[in-house]
This record gives structure tokens, sequence and C-alpha cells, in this order.
């Protein structure tokens, strides 16, 4: 039994973890919050420097070739940290589908980009404020043109091209759905951003009209494509989720040992203490979860589905908890704009929602179990 | 990352599976807790069960080869768990003599004692029971007031505990008494062990909701134990609980975390609601995935630690959520899952409610698992306090001796 990252693995979390805090702590992070930029472009330009964008890709495509597991230990600090950038749709989303589906000339043009920052790419799924299924694509692709609009598509704002989801077959099954990558700085593209509950991460507006466009994959496969994109999304955004839950205890922790009240300090109030047991109790069941979805993510295992759900669900579970009750311990500096609790609070219910909210992972999980019990 | 056995693992797996297939007896499916059993023929089972361990080594791996063990390293012990609980084995009768009462004999007594009572336990011959608790004392163990004077050579102990488990089938007992009320609690106990045959001890079984009666009080009436049955010094009683204590630290391994998903699944499966089966209500699909997240939050930290101590490293904090996770989730799923059955939630015949009642009697039980062994508040302490560093609890009655103490119920 080795259910443990390598020592390698460890150690570019260190280097992951020291570069972060040195260059963007908190500060840095608010600096996004209240000002205009759509990201922190210095730090995004470190991440690229030190070859994080490339750590899943190939050699032969201008990556790094490491794996899955290295990019959840570059997650995980990336969520501690929270990250004003748009890596994880830059790498969890529009790498990966280009990675399962792309033919090898896209591969040749977009991977090595990617890999080298020139490029920053999203995918542009939902289509409106409800979850994203084969029936609620109705973004058009026909003759090399795509038109239709994709609201809120992460970062979309800040990319250069976008993975889209567009019909192509006249039912309303997954075989109807296709994948297309779209120029977003090209003709036919209006963009604009959304105001959202996280200003420290972009979501954009996207309406294509008559945008040229070109096939990801065969025509008629891209629900099947975005399932495993969504999977393996799921694995590394709950490793960044795991990162933000310790980093929301730790802070807590912290305040809650300098903080006094009827001559003691709080963390000493029973109350406060189980409150800080119940956040580190769902930090490790995130945690373990999220190491078995790595696992599975690394093997390409049968089981991807059902892990990815389980590493989702805990994960939204603990940082949702750590971040509202981080606040609760803070009392009403918590509740402040100066404090930095609502970071915390508001990355955490961004990430819950993006990727899909815990009820629909939760539905989907069970569908898995009950496949592989079949009655 | 893999779950894969070192050669040296793999091969000592395939030792542990040949010699079970040859020797775990069949259909022998048993349990000191379970509530609808014989229990005096599961002893029966057991014990010869044990004996055979015992003679193989199996009955305490980890233990030197000296005193019966196999010298083996803890992970040893891990499979040995994993792969015996394939079978459903007679087990919980030797647990707290071999994992708590033995090792604080052979910490705290004399080479003679150690070589006089090892074996005898090892082998399931002699059973073991743990008097600590009273009804003024649990988790405040160090509040007990079981008083102990001496006279001679010997003890005189008069006095109360409950909830001693296996109590009524033990033939040894460790003892923690009061031997001086007149300093703080820490400071004034002393430990024993006992023969429980030794007059004026008196076991009355105590009936559980679960109907069954694993759990005893012991009443004590000048009961005479010899000054050479006493463990650590006069007065150092509580050290020498602490070493009882640190053993009984939840073991490793073992049974699989996401126990009951399965059963579950099944159970929604065959439940009809008036707009179909259970498990295409909404609500019941979260509910199920919520459990099997928890259960599979479990194994995997469990494997976190087997890995540390496959790789012969110390496990980290981690282990320590287990009980606080497992024990109020059973009794969430099994209490869920009652009222599923709707009216059939209310029936325990067996040949009536659905999967054999299995949910009720997992209900009933569920309480104790809370409670058992530290409840879900000390283990919230306990993690607050060990692991995270937060500072203890505030302690009023530290330094009173210990007769000035309020006292209530
Ligand atoms: C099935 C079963 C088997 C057992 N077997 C044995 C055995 O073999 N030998 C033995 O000696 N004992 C045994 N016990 C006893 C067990 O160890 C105690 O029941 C347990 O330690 C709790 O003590 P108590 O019952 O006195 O409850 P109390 O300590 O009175 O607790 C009552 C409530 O107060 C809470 N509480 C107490 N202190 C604190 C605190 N500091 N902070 C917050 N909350 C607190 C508890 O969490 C609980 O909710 C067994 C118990 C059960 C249920």
């Amino acid at each position: 039994m080795n259910f443990d990252f390598s020592d390698d693995q460890k150690l570019l979390k260190d280097q992951a973890n020291k570069f972060l805090q040195d260059k963007c702590d908190l500060t840095v992070v608010r600096r996004i919050l209240d000002g205009d930029e759509l990201y922190e472009a210095d730090v995004w330009k470190g991440i690229v420097e030190m070859g994080w964008t490339g750590t899943a890709i190939p050699e032969e495509y201008g990556g790094i070739g490491l794996g899955h597991l290295e990019l959840c230990m570059i997650a995980e600090e990336l969520g501690r940290s929270l990250a004003p950038v748009p890596f994880s749709s830059s790498v969890y989303l529009a790498t990966e589908a280009l990675l399962i589906a792309a033919s090898e000339d896209q591969k040749q043009k977009y991977l090595p980009a990617l890999a080298a920052g020139e490029m920053i790419g999203t995918l542009a799924l939902n289509e409106g404020t409800q979850a994203a299924t084969p029936r609620t694509i109705k973004a058009s692709y026909s003759g090399g043109k795509i038109s239709g609009t994709k609201l809120p598509v992460p970062d979309g704002d800040i990319a250069n091209f976008a993975v889209v989801a567009v019909k192509t077959g006249s039912g309303s099954d997954e075989g109807a759905i296709s994948l297309a990558v779209v120029d977003l700085t090209g003709e036919g593209v209006t963009r604009t951003p959304v105001t959202t509950l996280d200003p420290t991460r972009n979501l954009s507006n996207i309406t294509f009209d008559n945008a040229p466009a070109e096939l990801v994959g065969a025509e008629g496969s891209g629900w099947s494509t975005i399932r495993q994109v969504l999977d393996r999304a799921a694995v590394l955004t709950a490793f960044e989720q795991v990162g933000g839950a310790d980093a929301a205890l730790n802070t807590a922790k912290e305040y809650a040992l300098g903080r006094y009240a009827f001559g003691r300090p709080i963390a000493s109030f029973q109350a406060i203490k189980h409150k800080l047991a119940d956040m580190y109790i769902k930090n490790e069941l995130a945690r373990s979860n999220s190491y078995y979805g790595a696992w599975a993510l690394s093997t390409n295992a049968p089981d991807l589905p059902a892990a990815a759900a389980g590493a989702r669900i805990a994960a939204t579970d603990a940082f949702n908890f750590a971040a509202k009750e981080n606040i609760q311990t803070h009392g009403g500096m918590g509740f402040t704009w100066e404090f930095d609790c609502h970071l915390f609070y508001r990355r955490a219910k961004l990430l819950s929602v993006s990727l899909g909210s815990a009820l629909s992972w939760k539905d989907k999980l069970v569908s898995e179990l009950e496949k592989r019990n079949a009655a | 990352m893999d779950f894969e056995d070192t050669p040296e693992e793999a091969e000592f797996r395939a030792e542990v599976q040949a010699w079970l297939k040859a020797n775990a007896p069949k259909n022998a499916s048993a349990n000191a807790f379970s509530a609808d059993l014989n229990e005096a023929e599961a002893l029966k089972i057991a014990k010869e069960w044990q004996a055979k361990k015992a003679d193989a080594r199996y009955a305490k791996i980890t233990w030197p080869r000296e005193i019966g063990g196999m010298g083996g390293t803890p992970i040893q012990n891990v499979i040995y768990s994993q792969e015996e609980a394939k079978y459903a084995l007679p087990g919980g009768f030797f647990d707290i003599g071999l994992g708590m009462c033995i090792p604080t004999l052979l910490t705290h007594g004399t080479p003679e004692q150690a070589e006089r009572y090892t074996k005898p336990a090892l082998y399931g011959e002699e059973i073991w029971c743990q008097l600590f608790s009273e009804p003024a004392a649990g988790s405040d163990l160090a509040g007990i007031r079981t008083r102990a004077e001496k006279d001679g050579d010997e003890w005189v102990v008069n006095g109360q505990k409950i909830w001693t488990s296996g109590a009524h089938y033990s033939d040894y007992g460790i003892l923690v008494t009061r031997s001086n009320p007149d300093v703080p609690k820490h400071k004034g106990l002393t430990f024993f062990f006992l023969d429980m045959k030794t007059p004026g001890v008196e076991v009355k079984p105590i009936k559980q909701i679960s109907g069954g009666a694993n759990f005893n009080e012991v009443y004590f009436t000048d009961v005479r134990i010899p000054d050479s049955q006493r463990l650590g010094a006069e007065g150092d009683g509580w050290k020498v609980s602490l070493t009882t204590l640190m053993n009984e630290r939840a073991a490793i391994g073992g049974g699989g975390g996401a126990l009951g998903s399965d059963e579950l699944l099944k159970l929604f499966r065959g439940i009809e609601m008036h707009d179909g089966p259970a498990i295409n209500n909404m609500a019941v699909r979260e509910r199920l995935a919520d459990w099997y997240v928890q259960g599979q939050g479990l194994k995997y930290t469990r494997f976190r630690s087997l890995t540390a101590l496959s790789k012969g490293e110390t496990p980290g904090p981690e282990n320590s959520i287990g009980k606080a996770v497992s024990a109020p989730r059973g009794q969430d799923y099994t209490s869920f899952a009652l009222e599923l059955m709707e009216l059939g939630g209310m029936i325990t015949d067996p040949d009536l409610a659905p999967l054999k009642a299995g949910f009720q009697s997992g209900w009933l039980f569920a309480p104790a698992m809370r409670i058992a062994g530290g409840t879900d508040e000390i283990l919230k302490n306990i993690i607050a306090e060990r692991v995270l560093g937060l500072p203890g609890e505030i302690r009023v009655d530290k330094d009173t001796p210990f007769n000035e103490l309020p006292t209530g119920h």
C-alpha cells in the first residue's frame, strides 16, 4: 500500500507553497478584489515560468510531462492561497478537453502555447443559470461558424480561446452535442464581464455571432468529452478546496488563540474547540476522498466518475463549512471587508457551484453506485 | 500512489489467506455485542478459534515471540485483520484483555506475573475485563470513588464499578481505586488486578437499550486483594490507567469504512415510496451520497495511516477522526433507514422487517458507539487539544482534595 504522494510530488507542493506565499499573499488577492484587473498577471507569469501550466502536457507538446498527481499538489496550494489566476479554466478545463479530444494538428497548435502561457483557454459550457445538460445547449455550429450565448464562462474575459459546447444534431440527447474551439479575440465574439460573488475570479457573458470555429473531436462526441473533463476538473478542484479549507481552519485557529473574552482565549471555549474539531474532521474526510480521486485520475481508473464525485462532495462540504465557521469564529470582525474571512467565504461558494452543485454530484454519485451494484 | 502490497506484504497476505482457508471455522457468525446471539455458544466458538490463532502466532502479531506473539510489524497486523474480516468470525471477547489489560500488566507487573497471565489470555483460556468506569465517573475517570484501604499485606476494596463489558464471563479484571481521598483526585489512585471470583465481587448484568446485556455493574464488598497484585506504586494509579487508555486508542485497519453503503443501496432500492422506489427520491439519494462519502473518507484516511505504517513511519493525527465520524454516521443512517421503512420501521421481527431487521438492531445499538471508548464530545476535545493545539479544559478540581469536591449524580 502506498496511498500517499511521492517525496518529489511533496517537494513540488512545498515549492508551490513557497512561491505563492511569497508572490501571492492575501494582500495580492485583495488587489484584484478591489481593483479593475481581471487577474494577477505577475503571479500568472511566475506560474507559467515554473511550468505549472504544462504539468500534465506531454513533452512532445511542449509540456513538462509530469502527471495529474503533480497537478493535484499545485492545485492544493493554489486553493490555499486563493490565487486570482485563470489556472483552473486553462489547465483543468481547456487543456484537459484538448488532451482528450483534439486532433493532432489542434494539439500541436494549442498545447505548446498553453504550456508556455502564450495562450489561456477556457471551457464555454453553460447557457444560463441552470446546470448544463445536453438539452440546455442551444449554441449552434454549422459551416465552421458558431452562434449563441454562453453564460457564465469562467475566465472568459481573460482567455484567448474557448472550447465551446455546441449543438450539432437535431435531438436533445448526448449525441447532439459537439465541441468546437473558437478564438475569443477574433470576429463574431462579444464578451462582457459579469459581476460575481467572488470578484477575484472572472466570469464572462459571451455572445458568438457566426464566429469562426473548428470542431474538436468527432461530431456528436462532445458530451462524452465534457463528462470526462468535468470528472478530472472535479478532482483537481477538490484539491483547491482542500487547500482553501485548510487555510480557513488555520486562520480561525490563529484568531481564536489570540482573541480574549471573559478573561480567556476564545479558543478555550468548548463551542469554539468543537467547531474547529468539526472543521478538522471534514477537512480530513475531504483530503482522503481527494487522494482517492487523485489515484483514480492518475490511473484513469474505471471508478473515476465515482471517485471524482466523492472528492468533489467531500471537498465542497469541507470548504463551505470551514469558510462560514471561520467568519463565525471571528465574530463581528469576520463580517468586515477589511478582514480576509470573506475571501474564503466567496471562493468556497464559487468553487462549490462552478462545476455543478453538490446536489447534482450527489445524484451522479448514486447513479454510479447503482451502475456498480447492478440490480 | 498505489494500493498494492510490497512483495513482503503480498507474501505475508498469501500465508494468512492460506492459513485462514485451512483453519477458519465455517458459518461462525458471532460477535460479543450482537444482541440476538446465544452468548455462551459464541464464546465457545470464539475460544476455540482464539486457541488456534495463538498456536499459529496470529493472536498478537506485533508482540515479541518470547511472549507468544509473532514479532511482526503493525502493517502485518493490519493485513491479518483485513483477511480475517472476510470471514464472519467471532470476535470482541478478547480485545479488552489483549488490547488493554495484558499490555498494562506487561508494563507495570512483575516478570512472573507477565509469564503467568499472558499465555492463557492469548489462548482465550482466561478473559479479562476493565473495571474503570463508575456511576459517578466515566469521562472524568480520575473521579472514581471505589475505596481501597491497606490492611497488612492486603487491600480491602469497597465500592461499585459500572458498564464493565464482559465482566460476567471474565476471569480477571484490572481495577482502579481511590486509596487516598485527602489529596487531589489524580494523586490518590491505586491500580490492581484481581480474580473475578474473589469473595465479595458481585457481577450484575445491565440490560441495554438493545435488549442484550453485554455490560455489568460490579459491586465490591470487603474484597481483599493481595498487595502483590498492585500495579504501579500506591498513589500512582492514574499513571497506570493512562497506559491502559493509550492502548485503547482505536486500532487501525480491519473492516471496511464504507460498510453500510451497499446495504443502504439495497434497502433504498427495495423500499417503495408513494412515487416509486426510494432510491429514485432525491432526498434519499442525497443522504446516501453523504454517507458513502463519509465511509470512503474514513476508509482512505485509514489507508493514509497504513501507508505511513507500511513505510515504518508513525501515522499522522488524521486517524483520530475515526470514531467521531463513524459513530454518529451509524446512528444517522440507521435512523433514516427506519424512517424510510415507514410502518415497517417499527417492526423488529426478522421475518417481517426489511433486511432481517438489521437496521432496527443497528439503530438500537447505535447510541453505545457514541459513548463507549470516549464520547463524541470527549473525542472532539481531544482533537481540539492534541491535534489543533487549542487550550485544555479549565479544571476547577485539579488542586482540591478529592473529598472536598462538589458531587452531583
Ligand atoms: C457499550 C459500552 C461499553 C462500555 N464498556 C466499558 C468497560 O468495559 N469498562 C469501563 O470501565 N467502562 C466501559 N464503558 C463506560 C464508558 O467508558 C463511559 O460510559 C464513558 O466514558 C462515558 O462516561 P459516563 O457514562 O459516565 O458519561 P459522563 O462522563 O457522565 O458523560 C455524560 C455526558 O457529558 C459529556 N461530558 C462529560 N465530560 C465532558 C467534557 N469534559 N466536555 C464535554 N462534554 C463532556 C459526555 O460527552 C456525555 O455526553 C462502556 C460504555 C458503553 C456504552
